[in-house]
C-alpha cells in the first residue's frame, strides 16, 4: 500500500503541470474574465447612465418576493459551479493525454529501464497510472473549481454589495454547501465512466512501438468506418451510429467529465431543473446517479479492465529499449 | 560455493538474428565479472534476460527467481545501471531518493545522503539539468545505497571523461563491493576494469567464447616478445595472434608450454584487451 502511495505520488511529481497547474491556471483564467466583464459593465453602465446599478438592485431586492428570491439564489449557484466546465474541459484533454503517454514516454526516453530495476510490480506500475487519471486528477479539478466558485460568489457579493445589496442575504440565498457536494459526488461515477477511455488509450500507450495517438485514434474510426461501410451492426439489428456513439466515443471521449450526459437520459432530466432555478440539479447525485443503473456503465467498466490488463501484459514483454 | 546467476540453454532470437544461441554459463557470489564482447555480440541482452527484461528460451535462475515471473521479487535483490541516460528528467534529486527510500526495502538513506554529499549535487536539482557524469553519480548513490547482492553494469560509464570512470569504478570497489555481492559489468573500456575483474567471460556472435577466472586467465594465456630470428619457430607452435613492434614481433599463446617460450624471448601476461582482440579476430569481416 505505502508502496502504491509513493507510485502515484510520483505520478503527481511528474504531470504537476497537467494535474495541478493546469486546472489552477484555467480556474484563474475564468475568473480574470469575470473581472473584466464586470468592470466592462460597470463602465458602460456609468458613461451611458443606464440604471441598472445604483441603488435600484438593492431596492429590487428588498421588495423581491420567494421566487426572485430563488432566482437570485439559482444565479449565485450558476457563479458557484460554472468554473466547473472550462476546468472540466481542460481535465479531460490533460488525462487523454496523460494516459496516452503515460506507459509510451519513459519507453522512447528508456528511463523505464530505471523503473522496472525497482521492486514493483507491472500490475501496480499500471494500476497506480490508472488511479492517476481516475481519481487524482479529478480529485484536484474538483477541488480547483469549488475555489474558483467560492471565491466567484464573493467577487460577485462584494460587487453587488457596492451596489446596495447586502452580501450575507446573497449569500444565504445560494446553496454552496450543496454545490460542493454535488461536484464531489461526481468523482467516483467519472472514474467509472472514463474506465473504457483509460483503458484503451493506456492500452495504445503501453503496446505502441511508436506513435500510440495515432493507433488509439485510428483504431477506433477505421473500425467505425468499416462498420459503418459494411453495415455489420445490422447483423446484431443495432445501426452504425450505436457503434459510432458506444465504442468509438466511449474509448476516446470518456475522459471528459460530463460526457455520460450524452448517454444518460436521467442527467439529461436533471437540465430541466434549471428552469426551476434549480441549476446544481443537473449535477445532483439524484440525478446523476442514476447512470449506475445503466448496462453503458458497468459493460465499459468491464471493457476497461480487460483493456488495463492488456497494458500490464504490453507493460511486461514490450521490450525495445 | 553459490551460484548467483545459472543459465542453461539460453537462447534468443530476434527477428532474422539469434542474439543468444544454447548459451550455457554460471556465476558464483563474491565474483566480478567482465562480459566482454563486440557490438551486437548479445551482451546486452544476456543482460536483460537477467534482468527479466526480455522473454528467451531455455533456463535462467538469478538468486532463485526466475526473472521472466517473478522480476517484482527479483529486483529487491538486484541493482541495474544501464548506460548512463536512463533516469528519467524530470526528476529531481530529492525525489529521486524519496521515491527509492519508500519502495526499496533495502534502501539506505543515510547512506545515499553521505555519498552525495561529496558530490556537487543539490537536492532541488532535476536531472535535466545535470550533466552525464553527475546522471552517473546520482544512480550510483542510489544503487550502492541499496544492498543488492547482484549489481549488473551495462556501459555504466559510456561517455563519461576519465574522472568520472576512474571515480565510479573506485566508488564501487571502496564503498560497495564485498564478498556477499555480485557485479557484472560489460564494457567496451576493458583496459579501466581489467584490474579489477575476477571473472572474464568474453561473448561472440551468442556465444560464451571464453569463460574462466582471472587467475586461469595469467596461466593459460602467455605473450611473447621475439626477434625476426625466433619469430618462424614461434609461428610454428600455432599462436592465437602475432603482430609486429619495433621490428620485433609479439605472439599471444593458448596453453603454450611457458619455459619453452621463455627461452624465445621476453614472456609476458598479456592484456585483457590484447587478448580481446586476439579471439575476436575477423568478427567485423
Amino acid at each position: 500500500m505505502k508502496t502504491f502511495y509513493w507510485l502515484v505520488k510520483r505520478e503527481f511529481w511528474e504531470h504537476r503541470g497537467g494535474f495541478l497547474w493546469a486546472p489552477v491556471v484555467t480556474g484563474a483564467v475564468f475568473l480574470i474574465l469575470n473581472v473584466m466583464a464586470i468592470i466592462a459593465a460597470e463602465v458602460m453602465s456609468a458613461r451611458h447612465g443606464v440604471q441598472i446599478g445604483g441603488n435600484d438592485i438593492g431596492m429590487m431586492m428588498r421588495n423581491a418576493d420567494a421566487g426572485d428570491l430563488a432566482q437570485v439564489g439559482a444565479a449565485a449557484d450558476v457563479a458557484m459551479i460554472s468554473s466547473m466546465g472550462m476546468i472540466g474541459i481542460v481535465m479531460g484533454i490533460v488525462v487523454l493525454f496523460y494516459c496516452l503517454g503515460s506507459l509510451y514516454d519513459d519507453r522512447r526516453d528508456r528511463s523505464v529501464l530505471f523503473w522496472k530495476s525497482l521492486p514493483v510490480s507491472n500490475t501496480s506500475t499500471v494500476l497506480s497510472k490508472v488511479a492517476s487519471a481516475a481519481l487524482v486528477a479529478p480529485v484536484i479539478a474538483v477541488v480547483v473549481s469549488i475555489a474558483c466558485g467560492l471565491l466567484q460568489l464573493i467577487l460577485f457579493a462584494i460587487v453587488l454589495s457596492f451596489h446596495g445589496v447586502n452580501a450575507w442575504q446573497l449569500l444565504t440565498l445560494s446553496h454552496p454547501i450543496r454545490a460542493i457536494a454535488s461536484l464531489v459526488s461526481n468523482i467516483p461515477l467519472y472514474a467509472l465512466w472514463a474506465m473504457p477511455a483509460i483503458g484503451w488509450l493506456m492500452l495504445c500507450s503501453s503496446g505502441a512501438r511508436s506513435k500510440p495517438f495515432l493507433w488509439a485514434v485510428a483504431v477506433p474510426v477505421v473500425l467505425g468506418l468499416l462498420v459503418s461501410w459494411f453495415g455489420i451492426m445490422g447483423l446484431f439489428n443495432l445501426s452504425s451510429s450505436w457503434f459510432w456513439g458506444n465504442v468509438v466515443q466511449r474509448v476516446l471521449l470518456s475522459v471528459f467529465p460530463g460526457s455520460s450526459l450524452v448517454f444518460d437520459k436521467h442527467g439529461l432530466q436533471g437540465m430541466n431543473d434549471l428552469g426551476d432555478n434549480n441549476p446544481l440539479g443537473a449535477l445532483s447525485p439524484d440525478h446523476t446517479y442514476g447512470l449506475l443503473a445503466s448496462p453503458n456503465l458497468w459493460i465499459g467498466v468491464l471493457a476497461g479492465v480487460v483493456l488495463i490488463a492488456g497494458a500490464v501484459w504490453f507493460r511486461r514483454v514490450r521490450d525495445d529499449s | 560455493m553459490n551460484a548467483v546467476v545459472t543459465a542453461n540453454g539460453l537462447t534468443k532470437a530476434y527477428k532474422n538474428s539469434l542474439a543468444l544461441n544454447d548459451v550455457s554459463f554460471r556465476i558464483e557470489s563474491g565474483r566480478i565479472v567482465g562480459l566482454i564482447g563486440p557490438n551486437g555480440a548479445g551482451k546486452t541482452t544476456a543482460l536483460k534476460a537477467i534482468l527479466g527484461l526480455t522473454d528467451f528460451k531455455g533456463e535462467l535462475n538469478v538468486l532463485g527467481f526466475d526473472p521472466r515471473t517473478q522480476r517484482d521479487k527479483l529486483m529487491e535483490q538486484v541493482c541495474f545501471i544501464a548506460d548512463v541516460a536512463v533516469l528519467p528528467r524530470w526528476i529531481r534529486v530529492r525525489e529521486a531518493i524519496d521515491f527509492v527510500a519508500n519502495v526499496h526495502p533495502r534502501f539506505n538513506r543515510a547512506k545515499c545522503e553521505a555519498f552525495l554529499a561529496r558530490t556537487k549535487l543539490t537536492p532541488n536539482q532535476r536531472v535535466k539539468q545535470m550533466s552525464k557524469g553527475m546522471i552517473v553519480q546520482l544512480h550510483l548513490a542510489l544503487v550502492m545505497a541499496i544492498d543488492a547482492r547482484l549489481l549488473v553494469l551495462d556501459e555504466p560509464t559510456l561517455g563519461l571523461d576519465i574522472l568520472y570512470r576512474k571515480q565510479f569504478y573506485q566508488s564501487l570497489l571502496e564503498d560497495y563491493f564485498d564478498e556477499n555481492k555480485t557485479i557484472i559489468v560489460t564494457t567496451h573500456q576493458v583496459e579501466e576494469i581489467e584490474h579489477i575483474l575476477t571473472d572474464l567471460m568474453f561473448i561472440r556472435d551468442g556465444k560464451i567464447v571464453l569463460d574462466t577466472d582471472m587467475d586461469t586467465v595469467g596461466e593459460r594465456f602467455v605473450e611473447v616478445m621475439v626477434g625476426a630470428d625466433q619469430a618462424a619457430a614461434a609461428r610454428n607452435m600455432k599462436p592465437l595472434d602475432e603482430r609486429q613492434v619495433f621490428g620485433k614481433s609479439i605472439f599471444l599463446f593458448d596453453g603454450a608450454d611457458r619455459a619453452t617460450l621463455e627461452r624465445m624471448g621476453e614472456v609476458r601476461r598479456p592484456t585483457v584487451s590484447d587478448l580481446f582482440v586476439a579471439t575476436m579476430k575477423g568478427t567485423y569481416a
